[in-house]
């Protein structure tokens, strides 16, 4: 265990989560690769803690990276409410209203 | 040697239950699928000496997909366990574009000249971080915790059905309010 190794195993979780947030069309679906995204980062920062600096300060970053998953999970919950309460499904192509 | 292959075999598991997520044909194997995933990074972080944030995240992640599991149930109108799904748009695109963004992460992870370990950590590292937390990184939990009660307001006004703009009005002056049913003691 390097920590290329671990960064790789990382990359390969982020591109998978990263497919899943553009690809899916249901909004629960997208934040599940928004989930998977971040959880990359988690793994990666965790590892650069290890690998390099293992000073406290650096998992105190780790618990802002937890935080921001639960934010961005509340949020996408109550949007997603918001959505299906007005359009009646819960697609992302239904809640176009801010595209260009 | 052995903790090499325990931190292969989750990262095998981890990458491979997140693909299943998007591969499965239902939400609720979609969500057992993610679940796993999960544990299987906190369990990786357990292996990097990160038992605090190990098991928090284990902890945190199962009962964030039993929340998810609910919704999916709310929200798709159907049985989420039997009911195959494929909803997919820009499936190529989108393949295309993870796949770059792995080579490119791949390389950056493998030919970047990293730095030599600076430091060495805490015989307690949980302990260590509480310390951090209660001391000279409180400064983060203080801005982390005022971002946690917004997210509290933003998600009751977004989720809530009917609040009390929509009763009176932007100026809340609106006089009866606009119920659907006539309340109250006739006022």
């Amino acid at each position: 265990m390097t920590l290329q190794t671990v960064l790789l195993v990382a990359a390969a979780l982020f591109a998978v989560g990263l497919y899943g947030a553009i690809s899916q069309q249901v909004v629960v679906m997208v934040m599940m690769g928004l989930e998977v995204m971040v959880n990359a980062v988690l793994l990666a920062a965790g590892a650069m803690w290890w690998f390099l600096a293992p000073d406290p300060a650096g998992q105190v970053l780790l618990l802002v990276v937890l935080a921001a998953m639960t934010v961005e999970m509340a949020a996408g919950f109550a949007v997603a409410t918001l959505v299906h309460r007005h359009r009646g499904s819960d697609m992302t192509d239904s809640a176009t209203d801010l595209a260009g | 040697m052995l903790l090499d292959v325990a931190f292969w075999v989750l990262g095998l598991v981890a990458v491979a239950s997140a693909v299943l997520v998007f591969v499965v044909d239902s939400m609720a194997r979609a969500t057992y699928a993610l679940a796993l995933s999960f544990v299987a990074v906190g369990l990786a972080l357990l292996l990097l000496e990160q038992s605090y944030v190990g098991v928090v995240t284990v902890l945190m992640m199962l009962m964030e997909m039993a929340v998810m599991g609910v919704y999916m149930v709310m929200y798709m109108g159907m049985n989420p366990a039997l009911m195959p799904m494929s909803m997919v748009h820009d499936n190529r695109a989108a393949l295309g574009v993870s796949a770059a963004t792995f080579v490119v992460l791949a390389a950056g992870a493998l030919l970047v000249p990293w730095p030599v370990r600076r430091g060495v950590p805490a015989p307690d590292v949980t302990a260590a971080l509480g310390e951090a937390l209660m001391g000279r990184q409180m400064l983060v939990m203080v801005v982390v915790s005022p971002v946690m009660v917004a997210t509290i307001v933003t998600g009751v006004v977004l989720a809530a059905g009917r609040t009390r703009y929509d009763r009176f009005g932007d100026d809340l002056d609106a006089s009866p309010p606009r119920d659907p049913h006539r309340g109250g003691v006739g006022r």
